[in-house]
């Protein structure tokens, strides 16, 4: 048990993660630093859906949605010079909970492709919002001012320091998930995926359950969302659009749904393969969107994924 | 005569221009095994959809031990005691048998916000579901993957899954469908032990079961009772006799 | 307070827009309804549409030629999909169906980046079509006019062969059960085909007419498709009707909104919160107004389906 393919793959990945500052170091190339954070940063947010796609059955094509707010928070923050890590951390992450919050509750009234469209549109409603937000840089952006402080405690300019917090974080959010999972809270949310009407019958009022599964998502991916503020040193509205929610639902299959390591190797894999394909050609979303297409057609368990026969199940999709 | 334990007015429910149910009277002694025949398309399970809450009748009236539920949700029913087992298998394919009855112990057992402890360590939940699924014959195979488990065994743990929840009725939608003789006869036990504490509304087509078991029988026929009484006074009623010939009309 | 004569011009164009709408939603809706597909790569068809168009417009220099030639040019490329890709995933689940039309939308995006470079193209109106013509004493462009005609013909069309026609009751026969029509004798794979490229060609359709409007650019299907998305989703998926109504309806309010609304907050709001909320709210609107649908009728105005 301890010795699963899961279980190997995640130590390999977390080994390889933990040496990139010295190969980057050694190799004096910044820019493994720099990949490798990106890469953690969104694994936290694959991670976060694979909560309510993976085991949950909510596909939610509107997850991006909540890695900018997470953003947004940060830097409307610190535009205002409230530059506080301890202020603008918490701040965000509540705002994800309450956005979360709203959306899911008239998300998760429908089912199957209704909820994919509604997400959809919510989030899109979200980007045009954040578009049309003159103040804070429009459609251009917003430069952050200065990066979260933590008193002394760490010092985010400093590129290293920031990698070793992102990767301790994203470990934290592994433990959670994984306590989640396994908790009487998880057994009611794959059972919703797994039998919607079953559950009604044995007494269970699955909304309440699965609306604050998308909150605790929601605040995860908002905690990526921060980081990858403090990441770029910039925020754009283009964080939360529909298309990086599409991204990060590529990542959790790609790495195998359901299991907790197929988002995180997912979004190593998806960020590989993005730097190597754009290395080959500027033209390299003509590689692969075939690739998605044959992935989806013919490799669906994902590299980690159940090797399940039966037709992967949804949210009650009668 | 005690109060009954389900009383139910005036069913109705359309679906287009078809009737399911039809002005639909039943009454439901407690302790009572009460069965409910008819023939292919009677509306059978309509009905029982209706009861437990998954569908929502056009009109009548649904009482459960003196309260009106015609308008609660299936959960709510569940935690005023009522459990229901599918015609077609409806279980948690990717979880173990034992994972399947625990999480119907856990529907009854408070809230589930506890996102800390593992369940697999939930004595609490472990031991009912055990004992669940030794009542119903299963108790040797808890490990076992639901979807590897054959029919038969889907049938139990089907109502191994409605006792787990304590429930005070219990409806049961072709429990023995697909079984073999051995296997009928277990459940036959089963249900026979359980009389006298629950009250059961089985619906049924083998007749060797039903009157083994019924105290009453309720004939169903396009969505409306057309005899309900005593296994002696269905067997001597020409309407009924009628409506099944050709069909388990052989059994009369 | 709002001037009559720009408040009819507006409504006008609201209802343009919604026929512009109606058409790529009606294709949509059906191969939903139909194949229970969800295809988001009916904008890129749309994309494909316009772009056909404007090319063949500018080399011939003739515009109806243009939409002429799109129509089977893009009817082909839809067969081609539906064919190779997307006849296997009828029945897979929706995440597979939004992976894989998500995987073509980045295909179609980069393949036109290739071959038309990345600013877009140009459509300009031909002089006949370029003039006003005055409708209650208010001058109207003559193309949009054209456009809802057009528009309107169409659905009545679709209405005709959808509920009206042998092939028709064949359509909806196939998507309630698929073996028995079968059993029929009716290749369904062949009706699901042709269902799909009608929606490309309806999609097309769009493409080449939004073009001289909106931007013949990279994306443009995208943009579009989420207000589709929200036209299906109120309309109810599966439903032409619904369709319409949904599309008329965003359309109208989409377009007043952002006229109107500045107007409405400056009676109750200070001048400066009005004018930077106005344009949020506005484009947030009929996002509001499909939660409000759902919230009290969470499978649309006019559900086709049953499940």
């Amino acid at each position: 048990m301890w010795l699963s393919r899961e279980n190997i793959i995640g130590l390999a990945i977390f080994a390889l993660l933990a040496v990139v500052p010295a190969i980057a170091a050694v190799t004096e190339i910044p820019f493994y630093l720099d990949l490798g954070r990106r890469m953690m940063i969104l694994a936290i947010g694959a991670l976060s859906l694979n909560l309510i796609m993976g085991y949950g059955g909510m596909i939610s094509f509107g997850h991006a949605v909540y890695i900018g707010i997470g953003a947004y928070v940060v830097g409307i923050c610190a535009e205002h010079e409230l530059v506080s890590g301890f202020i603008q951390w918490p701040l965000a992450l509540l705002v994800c909970a309450v956005v979360a919050f709203i959306f899911g509750a008239i998300s998760l009234r429908t089912r199957g492709v209704y909820f994919i469209m509604i997400t959809l549109a919510l989030a899109q409603m979200t980007y045009f919002l954040g578009v049309s937000l003159d103040r804070y840089g429009g459609d251009d952006g917003l430069p952050l001012a200065e990066p979260s402080a933590f008193a002394d405690l760490i010092d985010l300019s400093e590129k290293t320091s920031l990698y070793y917090l992102i990767f301790v974080l994203l470990l934290f959010c592994l433990w959670i998930s994984r306590r989640l999972i396994h908790s009487r809270f998880g057994m009611v949310i794959q059972g919703a995926r797994s039998n919607e009407e079953r559950m009604g019958a044995i007494g269970f009022p699955t909304f309440r359950y699965k609306l604050t599964a998308f909150v605790i998502a929601g605040v995860m991916a908002g905690l990526a969302g921060v980081l990858l503020a403090n990441h770029t040193d910039f925020v754009n509205p283009d964080m939360m659009h529909w298309t990086r929610s599409g991204d990060l639902i590529i990542m959790v299959l790609l790495g195998g749904m359901g299991n907790l390591i197929g988002p995180i190797l997912g979004a190593l894999v998806f960020i590989l393969l993005e730097e190597f394909l754009s290395g080959i050609t500027e033209y390299w979303q003509l590689i692969f969107g075939p690739f998605l297409i044959l992935v989806v057609l013919f490799a669906r368990g994902g590299f980690l994924g159940f090797l399940d026969k039966k037709k992967p199940t949804e949210d009650g999709d009668a | 005569m005690p109060k009954p334990l389900l009383e139910v007015r005036n069913l109705c429910k359309n679906f287009g221009g078809v009737t399911a149910t039809d002005n639909l009277d039943l009454s439901l002694q407690p302790g009572f095994i009460h069965a409910v025949i008819g023939p292919n398309g009677a509306g059978k399970t309509t009905m029982i959809a209706q009861l437990s809450g998954a569908l929502k009748p056009d009109s009548g009236k649904i009482l459960f031990d003196g309260q009106d539920i015609t308008s609660l949700s299936s959960p709510a029913r569940s935690h005023l005691g009522i459990a229901r087992t599918f015609q077609i298998t409806s279980i948690f394919h990717e979880f173990t048998a034992l994972e399947n009855v625990a999480l119907a112990v856990q529907a009854h057992d408070s809230h589930s916000f506890r996102f800390w402890r593992p369940v697999k360590k939930d004595e609490k939940l472990r031991t009912p579901a055990q004992a669940a699924l030794d009542l119903v014959g299963l108790g040797g195979r808890p490990n076992v993957l639901a979807s590897t488990l054959s029919h038969g065994e889907h049938r139990q743990l089907e109502i191994a899954m409605a006792l787990a929840t304590k429930p005070k009725l219990l409806l049961l939608d072709e429990p023995m469908a697909g079984m073999g003789a051995e296997e009928t006869l277990r459940i036959v036990e089963i249900l026979k032990s359980l009389k006298g504490e629950q009250t059961i509304l089985l619906i049924e087509h083998d007749m060797d079961a039903v009157f083994a078991l019924a105290d009453e029988i309720t004939v169903l026929v396009y969505g409306s009772v057309i005899a309900s009484g005593t296994e002696d006074e269905i067997r001597g009623n020409q309407a009924v006799k009628l409506a099944y010939l050709g069909d388990e009309g052989a059994a009369f | 307070m709002i001037d009559p004569t720009l408040l009819f011009e507006q409504l006008f164009n609201g209802f343009q827009l919604g026929i512009l709408l109606f058409l790529l939603a009606a294709g949509l809706t059906l191969v939903f309804g139909i194949m229970d597909l969800m295809n988001l790569a009916h904008g890129s068809l749309y994309m494909m549409g316009a772009y056909f168009a404007a090319t063949v417009t500018l080399a011939t220099d003739s515009f109806l030629l243009g939409i002429i030639a799109a129509l089977p040019a893009t009817l082909l490329l839809g067969m081609l999909l539906e064919v190779t890709i997307l006849r296997k995933l009828y029945d897979r689940g929706h995440l597979d169906q939004v992976l894989a039309t998500f995987g073509m939308i980045l295909f179609f995006n980069e393949l036109v980046r290739l071959v038309w470079g990345p600013e877009g193209i140009e459509v300009a109106l031909p002089d006949f079509l370029n003039q006003s013509v005055t409708v209650f004493e208010v001058p109207l462009p003559m193309y949009r006019i054209v456009i809802i005609v057009v528009g309107l013909l169409v659905a009545a069309l679709i209405y005709l062969l959808v509920a009206k026609t042998r092939t028709g009751m064949l359509i909806r026969a196939g998507a309630s059960n698929r073996e028995m029509v079968g059993a029929l004798g009716v290749d369904i794979k062949l009706v699901f085909t042709l269902v799909f490229g009608l929606g490309a060609a309806l999609a097309a359709l769009a493409g080449a007419l939004a073009g001289p409007i909106f931007a013949v650019t990279i994306g443009m299907g995208e943009h579009i498709l989420i207000q589709v998305l929200v036209v299906i989703v109120i309309g109810g998926i599966g439903s032409i009707r619904g369709a319409f109504v949904g599309a008329i309806l965003i359309g109208v309010i989409d377009v007043l909104g952002r006229s109107f609304l500045d107007s409405l907050f400056k009676l109750f709001l200070p001048v400066n919160t009005a004018e930077t909320a106005a344009p949020a709210v506005a484009s947030m609107l009929i996002y509001i107004l499909m939660a409000a649908v759902l919230f009290f009728r969470p499978q649309g105005l006019f559900p086709a389906r049953t499940g």
